[in-house]
């Protein structure tokens, strides 16, 4: 069917590099885990079922804030088929996955902190006696008051939720100047100032978390799990069950989705781990999906104040930022949650001068934390519908004026976050001219409408979580005498195509195909450390890894293969499962001879590759790591709407995108790794919210999910789907492996505004918030028709006592990138002896 | 009130005969659980995944006696002397489908997490209606959900394997 491995129309390259010989690299292929996920047999945390297996299931807090009293679990245990059952003080030791904020146990010991937080476990023979089993557990609850939003949390320093953090309810503040916005501001000749709310949202991947334990036949402790994160992990669990990390195997199986979600080291990971140690049997749980929405860790509903100052002819003077963030009963990634809510505002358009507040509040909700854009596409959205509104008042276009102010490649921004190369100006101007923008914007009928917006997002965070010299992702080969090669790495395959990324770079290097190399990735006895599949990491950063060990093999192999061949390493040609000649290409070996030669001259042929990121320049103010990262991609996208005037209804009709690639490796899966994030971009745009119910104080402290199932969170269906139409532009950045940049998140970013700017350009109102629903349009327009401001959105910044800024000069105002009033930070503890940070 | 104690009767295994995959099957299971769960847990086929179990999300498809049906909605004990298909039924001799073949090629799986139930979906339309229009496969796929794809590239696999089918159909009635 090689026919049919053609891409769709939809799909366009730009100026990518030519006159190259890439044989796997930028074509379309089956991915290398294809045939297991159409066949069904990939086998999933939830497919895994041992003999003498047992079940668990959680007793999780109907309250929203509570004291634990006293718990009686007499009647669970005595219970025929009941083996064990767990509270709190059988996990007592705190973790969490920011070595800041250890703030979660795994079952709750003296206090609850949201609806679902984890008060005991069961662990019986059937799921159903487990279930069943809960009923009997008597829990005696104090009730405290329940915080319900980040201005009830300001405004409710007591009970506190946590007993760390700023003050009162406050989780994490921070505040930052880069040069003197005052007088930015004071150049300006149009200051605007907008406020915006972004909806927080739950990933909603496909596969419900389920892991399975066991006490391995030597004692020592294998976990299954649906992570993204099998290090980080990993270390949780050796600190919580205080076992040697060496005896600690966790498997990342594949996910059935991640987009974040499965980034934490979870409660019921570790849960299930104790209870296998002291069962000695398999222990198995699979969250039910109201419980996903418990364990959350999704979005962050965002408030923010947007004050940016822009000369007439676009150029931006200043930029000040405030975002008040619901964070919800843990910290999760809150804290790193919290700088993201400012650091790419300066990565996109050049702001000279730039203040940066934030402020994350504990509320008694499931815990937020990183969803597919970690805390920037909030920011994203009230930045780029501002730009709409600039554009408009200096009378110019909004692509226009985007262009004039668009990053430089290489450029240190006022934060000084250093950019690699920079595709945005080609970008727009693509963008621009694939979906005939000059033809459309306020010039289509009343109801119809376009809007445009640009992002840039990380390839890979610049630091790792906790603070520690060694790499942030390793490969290994192994090459076998039969040709076979087998690549080991920590990385896990979420869906996203790390997997075949890693294959197609190693198959390239190798001159072979995918199909001929093993991937075992995930599993932290056979693969070397990787940190994890987040921050969009992965291609470039274990790419990166994969690439050196290949590099390393293949020049094993080409010594004795050149003197074989009669010839020099240097006009050696290793492609089409051959080392050739390429002078005399007839002069050849098969790479299985390749192999022997080299396992003849070396024994065993094993090499390893290691990636470092590059050193961050803004890693030397305190705060400065979140954001940093070897380089940037840029996205831009136009929306196409619909907009009834009477109904408010709105339909995305059509997207055109760019992304700022680097270079495709392998494009059948980039596409869709674009059309999925425009897909999740407009279920935030348009519907999906993690929503509660607060009743009246004088009734009730509940504090209840609105929708807690597939059926009530609303997220698109095929049905709802928009035409899209996609053009990769590349430019091959030298930080990536053959050039490659990120692409799984990233084009999330630009849709949410670009929906809401078309909104505006169909019908002349500005939604400032999300999920753009048809009863907010509605709102507007009457506001419109009333002869008010045209507007729904939020309407008031609460007061925030935020600390003093610290003062960093951008580079050119003569900054070094240390903060002039920070006092001397406290050296880093020793590589080799990492410790992790209690709080 | 917790429940203590079963009613005496679910205690009790029950049995049923059915065909699955084409062949004869007999299986002991309790008789509250649903087909999902006598699959997966007393037949070891792990090919249709275990999501919502409400029937929302349309993971757990198999085909019925013809009929696409979301397995967790279905008691097993309904399956008495019925034809039951699951994504294992679908590859014959080690070679794929050409649902299946699509779907690998033209980007239709990523996480594959919906992907046994959206090809079981896919199957039993082009069962019905071996050329369907654009609209009719956007209809037909709506109660299943994904996450990762965005649904085009699932429409593209769609669309290849028709193709494909339609080939092979034309290629064995000129011989």
């Amino acid at each position: 069917m090689a026919s049919d491995q053609r891409l769709p129309e939809r799909v366009s390259k730009a100026s990518g590099p030519t006159g190259e010989d890439l044989r796997v690299i930028g074509k379309a292929r089956q991915r290398v885990d294809a045939r297991g996920k159409v066949t069904g047999q990939t086998v999933y945390a939830d497919d895994i079922s041992l003999p003498r297996m047992t079940y668990c299931k959680l007793l999780r807090s109907p309250h929203p804030h509570a004291r634990i009293r006293s718990i009686d679990i007499s009647r669970a245990a005595a219970r025929s088929g009941v083996y064990l059952v767990l509270t709190g003080k059988d996990l007592p030791i705190e973790y969490g996955i920011l070595p800041v904020s250890q703030d979660e146990t795994a079952l709750c010991v003296d206090r609850v902190r949201h609806v679902g937080d984890p008060v005991a476990a069961v662990i019986a023979r059937e799921e159903l006696t487990a279930f069943e089993a809960l009923d009997l557990i008597a829990v005696e609850y104090e009730i405290l008051p329940t915080i319900s939003s980040p201005e009830e949390a300001l405004a409710t320093p007591e009970p506190r939720i946590h007993d760390y953090g700023e003050e009162g309810n406050i989780h994490k503040r921070v505040s930052f100047e880069f040069g003197d916005v005052d007088k930015g501001f004071a150049e300006a000749d149009e200051v605007l100032e907008d406020l915006f709310f972004y909806a927080g949202s739950n990933h909603l991947a496909m596969e419900q978390h389920a892991s399975v334990a066991v006490k391995d036949r030597e004692g020592k402790l294998t976990l299954w799990t649906s992570t993204q994160v099998p290090h980080y992990l990993h270390r949780a669990l050796a600190k919580v069950l205080e076992m040697p990390a060496a005896h600690i195997r966790v498997i990342a199986t594949p996910n059935g989705g991640g987009f974040g979600g499965k980034s934490d080291p979870l409660n019921h990971e570790i849960i299930v781990s104790k209870a296998a140690m002291l069962l000695g049997r398999p222990v198995k749980i699979s969250l039910t999906r109201e419980e996903v929405f418990y364990c959350h860790r999704g979005r962050h509903p965002v408030l923010m104040k947007f004050k940016t100052g822009v000369k007439k002819d676009g150029t931006i003077t200043a930029l000040d930022l405030q975002t008040l963030i619901d964070g919800g009963g843990y910290g999760s990634f809150g804290v790193a949650s919290t700088f993201y809510t400012g650091a790419l505002q300066t990565t996109a358009y050049h702001v000279p001068k730039y203040k940066f507040r934030a402020c994350r509040t504990f509320t008694n909700k499931p815990p937020c934390g990183p969803k597919r854009g970690h805390g920037t596409p909030q920011p994203r959205f009230g930045q780029e519908v501002q730009m709409d509104k600039i554009a408009e008042r200096l009378g110019m276009d909004p692509a226009e004026l985007r262009l004039r102010v668009a990053v430089k490649p290489n450029e240190l921004t006022a934060n000084f976050l250093q950019l690699g190369t920079v595709g945005l100006e080609e970008c727009i101007r693509r963008v621009v001219e694939m979906s005939g923008w000059n033809q459309k914007f306020r010039k289509l009928p009343e109801g119809r409408g376009v809007g445009l917006a640009c992002s840039c997002y990380l390839t890979g965070a610049g630091l790792s979580i906790y603070w520690n010299k060694m790499p942030h992702s390793g490969i290994q080969l192994k090459l076998d005498r039969s040709g076979g090669v087998t690549l080991q790495a920590g990385t896990t395959e979420i869906g996203q195509g790390s997997d075949d990324v890693l294959a197609a770079i190693v198959a390239e290097t190798l001159g072979l195909r995918t199909a001929d190399i093993r991937v075992y990735s995930g599993d932290t006895d056979l693969g070397p450390v990787d940190l994890g599949s987040y921050s969009s990491r992965v291609t470039l950063m274990a790419g990166n890894a994969a690439m050196q060990a290949a590099e390393r093999a293949k020049a094993m192999l080409a010594e004795p293969v050149a003197e074989k061949l009669q010839t020099t390493k240097e006009r050696l040609r290793f492609a089409d499962g051959a080392v050739f000649d390429t002078a005399a290409p007839e002069k050849r070996v098969t790479f299985a001879e390749a192999v022997c030669l080299g396992e003849s001259r070396f024994g065993t042929i094993g090499t390893v590759g290691s990636y470092w990121p590059p050193k961050m320049p803004a890693a030397q103010y305190k705060g400065g790591g979140v954001g940093t990262s070897p380089t940037y991609t840029y996205s831009v996208a136009v929306a196409e709407v619909d907009v009834n005037p009477a109904t408010g209804w709105l339909r995305v009709v059509r997207i055109w995108n760019t992304h700022d690639i680097g270079r495709t490796l392998n494009p059948t899966i980039a596409l869709g790794q674009v059309e999925g994030s425009i897909y999740m971009g407009l279920g935030e745009a348009l519907m999906e919210e993690q929503d509660f119910r607060r009743l009246p104080k004088k009734l009730s402290h509940a504090l209840v999910h609105k929708a807690p199932s597939m059926l009530d969170y609303k997220s698109p269906t095929s049905l709802e789907m928009p035409e899209i139409f996609t053009e990769f532009v590349e430019g091959p950045d030298p930080r990536g492996p053959f050039g490659a940049k990120e692409v799984g998140q990233g084009p999330l970013l630009p849709i949410a505004p670009a929906v809401a700017n078309a909104v505006y350009d169909a019908v002349g109102v500005r939604i400032d918030e999300v999920p753009i629903t048809p009863e907010k349009i509605l709102k507007a327009l009457a506001e419109k028709k009333a002869g008010r401001a045209p507007r729904y959105g939020p309407t008031q910044f609460p007061n925030v006592t935020w600390p003093e800024a610290l003062r960093v000069p951008p580079p050119w105002d003569g900054g070094d990138g240390h903060a002039i009033n920070e006092a001397p930070r406290a050296p880093k503890p020793d590589g080799e002896k990492e410790k992790v940070l209690s709080r | 009130m917790p429940i203590d104690k079963l009613p005496k009767e679910c205690e009790k295994p029950a049995r049923i005969h059915f065909t699955l995959n084409g062949e004869a099957t007999e299986v002991s299971f309790a008789p509250y659980k649903t087909l999902l769960e006598v699959l997966r847990e007393d037949l070891n086929h792990m090919g249709t995944k275990h999501a919502c179990e409400l029937g929302e999300c349309g993971a757990c498809a198999v085909i019925l006696d013809g009929e696409p049906v979301l397995s967790c909605l279905v008691l097993a004990l309904e399956c008495d002397e019925r034809d039951v298909v699951t994504i294992e039924g679908l590859t014959s001799n080690g070679e794929l489908h050409p649902l299946q073949e699509a779907f690998a090629n033209m980007g239709g799986s990523q996480c594959g997490y919906c992907t046994p139930g959206m090809i079981i979906t896919a199957k039993a339309l082009l069962d019905r209606n071996p050329s369907p229009t654009h609209d009719q496969i956007r209809e037909a796929l709506s109660g299943n959900l994904c996450r990762c794809t965005g649904y085009l590239q699932i429409f593209d696999s769609l669309e290849a394997a028709i193709r494909e089918i339609s080939k092979r159909k034309k290629a064995t009635e000129t011989t």
